[in-house]
């Protein structure tokens, strides 16, 4: 399953977005960033704390089942009072989540996460990128490894001069994509798929923002 | 009309290659000092790009001044700055200066250089950067649209031959060549007899190869590229060798090995060139190429 992975923004820049915020409701979500430790009942609890420790008042919290969903506006209309008391909500699920509850709520939003990509979760808390929904999908070239996505530079012709014992330039813990997808090719006996010349990319498969009716 | 260069590389001489580096700011004397000590030793001068994604000033720019300066520039254009509207504007501009060279790269990552969080373009790769010269030339930009007067370029690319794993390497190399490179520029070789392999599958393709060679100015200096230069490998005689040279005496060592390298690609006839990069000390070109009997 993918999920939205997450990370806590730095405190500086959380104290920066609540200096003139004194009330605040908290929320966290039961899903993608439960799963990653980042907005689940517990630290929803630990930022309850560090707003207290920051004099905040906290009026309320709730952990919302899918905080995307949307449900969502039921889960607020139960804390409506809690809710309306605060000046701003603080917010622990990925941007989908905040993008949701902002659109409900007549509030202002501070994200307590930063959301960093979708990803999917290929280890015991190891999650990985592998898709930016790029528009124009080229895994038919490439054995179903995504270079838009794990090539760093998404280069679609090859690997760059960077490439260093299968890793990539920017870190060593990083494979460079172009060594997986090589290896997958000759696994499969296909190549020649990786010898065919790209044209370059075009990057407005599905021009942002991406909007989609569907017909009949 | 073929660039000098172009013309150099035609006439199968034996091609000399060197770096001008743009400085941090806007004092161009060091690097006027270098053009003007290289321009008539060597067949064309590299200008680099924002080097390792160092913000300096423009290789367009540089390329001018040593155009200028009477020299004959290889603008080096990297695909991690601009999209392909700014990189194709700016080859129309080199071209109509007089510009007419050019070296496709791809370019570091920003994450590497000093301004880590600039946004990493890279709507080309080399290979297509390359493949767009080759459009522009007929006349076209790449969208297929009318040109009011084409460009004209020999353009080239690199190719590491020591990268690990090198077979996709040696893949996207091919698809420089098929893209249209006509040189090709190596990253560092030290160890020949490696080489020699590279070129033996090289000469298969129609493209000139110059040998990329560093000067060594000291042992942890090559210990260092060892361990962070992808695809760089100084082996270990080379290094016990500069740690063996007396106090002071590290960077004539490095003078005299690549000397070594330069003669012995002459002598075997081992590519058609080389590139020397002394990164930071371009006055000691000179004494390299004297070192290597090309002076
Ligand atoms: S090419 Fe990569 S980023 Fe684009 S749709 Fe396919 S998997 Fe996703
Ligand atoms: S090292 Fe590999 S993954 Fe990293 S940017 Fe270069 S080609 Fe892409």
């Amino acid at each position: 399953m993918i999920r939205s992975i997450t990370r806590r923004k730095p405190d500086e820049e959380l104290d920066r977005l609540l200096e003139h915020q004194n009330r605040v409701f908290i929320f966290g979500c039961g899903t993608c960033t439960t799963l990653t430790n980042t907005g689940g009942a517990e630290q929803v609890q630990a930022m309850q704390e560090y707003l207290a420790s920051k004099g905040k008042l906290v009026t309320g919290s709730t952990v919302l089942p899918v905080a995307c969903d949307n449900l969502t506006h039921e889960g607020l209309r139960a804390f409506s009072g809690q809710i309306n008391q605060a000046s701003a909500l603080v917010i622990m699920s990925c941007a989908f989540g905040v993008q949701n509850i902002a659109s409900q709520l007549q509030k202002m939003v501070i994200p307590a996460l930063d959301t960093l990509f979708i990803g999917k979760e290929t280890g015991v808390g190891q999650f990985n990128e592998v898709c930016t929904q790029c528009g124009t999908c080229v895994l038919g070239e490439t054995g179903g490894i995504c270079p838009v996505t794990a090539c760093h530079k998404g280069l679609i012709n090859g690997p760059c001069g960077g490439t260093n014992n299968g890793k990539c330039e920017i870190d060593k813990n990083k494979d460079c994509a172009w060594t997986l997808i090589y290896n997958r090719l000759a696994e499969i006996g296909q190549l020649d798929l990786m010898k065919r010349f790209q044209p370059p990319r075009n990057h407005q498969g599905e021009p942002s923002p991406g909007k989609i009716l569907l017909e009949g | 009309m073929a660039s000098k260069f172009k013309q150099a590389l035609d006439q199968g001489k034996f091609v000399v290659t060197s770096e001008v580096a743009p400085p941090k700011g806007v004092n161009l004397e060091k690097m006027a000092h270098h053009i003007e000590l290289l321009k008539d030793k060597v067949d064309a001068m590299n200008v680099t790009d924002h080097q390792s994604s160092v913000m300096r000033f423009p290789s367009l720019g540089a390329a001018l001044m040593v155009k200028e300066m009477g020299g004959e520039p290889i603008l080096q254009m990297t695909c991690r700055d601009r999209n392909r509207l700014a990189l194709q504007a700016d080859l129309l501009f080199a071209h109509q200066r007089g510009i007419n060279n050019v070296l496709c790269l791809t370019g570091d990552s920003v994450v590497l250089g000093d301004h880590k969080t600039a946004k990493g373009v890279f709507d080309l790769d080399s290979s297509q950067l390359v493949a767009a010269v080759r459009k522009l030339e007929k006349g076209k930009d790449m969208a297929g649209n009318d040109l009011d007067g084409a460009v004209s370029f020999c353009a080239g690319a690199i190719v590491t031959p020591e990268a690990n794993p090198i077979q996709p390497q040696l893949i996207k190399f091919e698809k420089k060549i098929e893209a249209g490179a006509e040189f090709i520029q190596t990253q560092a070789v030290y160890d020949l007899e490696n080489f020699k392999n590279f070129m033996e599958y090289a000469r298969q393709f129609p493209v000139k190869v110059l040998a990329g060679i560093i000067l060594l100015t000291s042992a942890p200096m090559a210990r260092f590229m060892n361990k962070n230069v992808a695809g760089v490998t100084v082996p270990q005689e080379f290094i016990d060798e500069m740690a063996s040279a007396p106090k002071g005496g590290a960077i004539q060592k490095g003078i005299q090995i690549a000397g070594r390298q330069i003669k012995q690609i002459v002598d075997e006839n081992i590519c058609d060139g080389v590139h020397i990069m002394a990164i930071g000390k371009e006055e000691l070109v000179p004494d390299i190429m004297a070192a290597g009997g090309l002076l």
